[in-house]
């Protein structure tokens, strides 16, 4: 089977002259990777063995998942840097706010210091 | 598309504006989201009262739903794929499936949501009713929008108006439900998984 009978799409047929896609080939097994993946998060939940590295655990596949669909699904591993930095930049800023403010509530950042020497 | 219709939404950058724009729109809800899962996380175990989450959450429930959008996501690359090289055919269908998926997706929030509510769960209940509804609520939504978005490229596409030459409205369709997906990845390990 050839690369176009299995859905690739030669760069100048590909629309707007953008970036090569995946084929379907390359879709139908990240699509297996991410099913993969949950049955893996579902199973490490209820295994409790796992339980005492769990936090970890679920991030790290959680992150493998996300990062296969932005990259293959949302093509952001073939196209262009500009769209990367749009995303990447936000994502970074999302990232840094949510630990500042678990750090915060939690207590292990504090202001109390700055206000009380004021 | 063409070489000549692709031109007047090229940028100085060399990539189309209209993805461009896309993808700062979705930079923007990447923050908009970060700080509804930010809330969550902040008032996380901190409900004086009941139903607290391990009650009441339904992971085998959740973990098909969660299947079902993945699949979705499946079906939208596939659909973009078939337009690209001009199957329309596979195209509808992959289209319309997709919009399907989105549907069976949102009845099961529709029923979990309507669950919760007779155990007691309403957004006013608790901080965890208050932050889990606002957050699975808001991702709701959008799912509520791709669906239309995606039954209405359906519909173009039976009408004859989309094919090979509006790839990139199909592509940005694309990009906002696969956001969309990976929304849900991060809510289904943030709220169910880490309880």
């Amino acid at each position: 089977m050839s690369a176009q009978e299995r859905g690739a799409v030669p760069r100048e047929a590909a629309g707007a002259g953008g970036p090569r896609h995946p084929t379907v080939g390359v879709y139908l097994r990240v699509a297996a990777a991410l099913v993969i993946l949950t049955v893996l998060e579902v199973g490490v939940f209820y295994v409790p063995a796992f339980h005492a590295v769990l936090v970890p655990t679920l991030v790290v596949l959680s992150a493998a998942k996300f990062s296969l669909v932005v990259m293959f699904y949302m093509h952001l591993r073939d196209d262009s840097k500009v769209f990367t930095f749009l995303f990447g930049a936000p994502l970074f800023l999302a990232a840094v706010v949510l630990v500042a403010l678990l750090l915060l509530f939690l207590g292990t950042l504090t202001l109390r210091g700055a206000a009380g020497t004021g | 598309m063409t070489h000549a219709a692709a031109a007047p939404h090229r940028t100085s950058m060399g990539v189309d504006s209209r993805k461009m724009a896309f993808w700062a729109f979705i930079g923007s809800e990447c923050l908009l989201f970060g700080s509804l899962i930010s809330t969550y996380l902040v008032y996380k175990g901190k409900s004086v009262v009941g139903p607290y989450p391990s009650q009441i959450l339904n992971i085998p429930f959740t973990s098909v739903s969660t299947f079902d959008l993945l699949m979705s996501s499946l079906m939208m690359v596939l659909a973009l794929a078939a337009v690209r090289r001009g199957d329309m055919r596979w195209g509808k269908i992959w289209l319309l499936l997709t919009a399907l998926l989105g549907l069976v997706f949102l009845g099961g929030q529709v029923i979990e949501f309507t669950e919760f509510v007779h155990k007691g769960l309403t957004i006013g209940t608790n901080l965890f009713g208050c932050t889990f509804f606002l957050l699975t609520g808001t991702h709701g939504a959008h799912v509520s929008v791709g669906v239309l978005w995606l039954l209405t490229l359906w519909v173009r596409a039976l009408q004859g108006k989309l094919g090979p030459a509006q790839a990139m409205t199909v592509e940005i369709t694309g990009l906002y439900w696969h956001f969309v997906d990976v929304v849900w990845i991060v809510i289904f390990t943030v709220v169910y998984l880490l309880q």
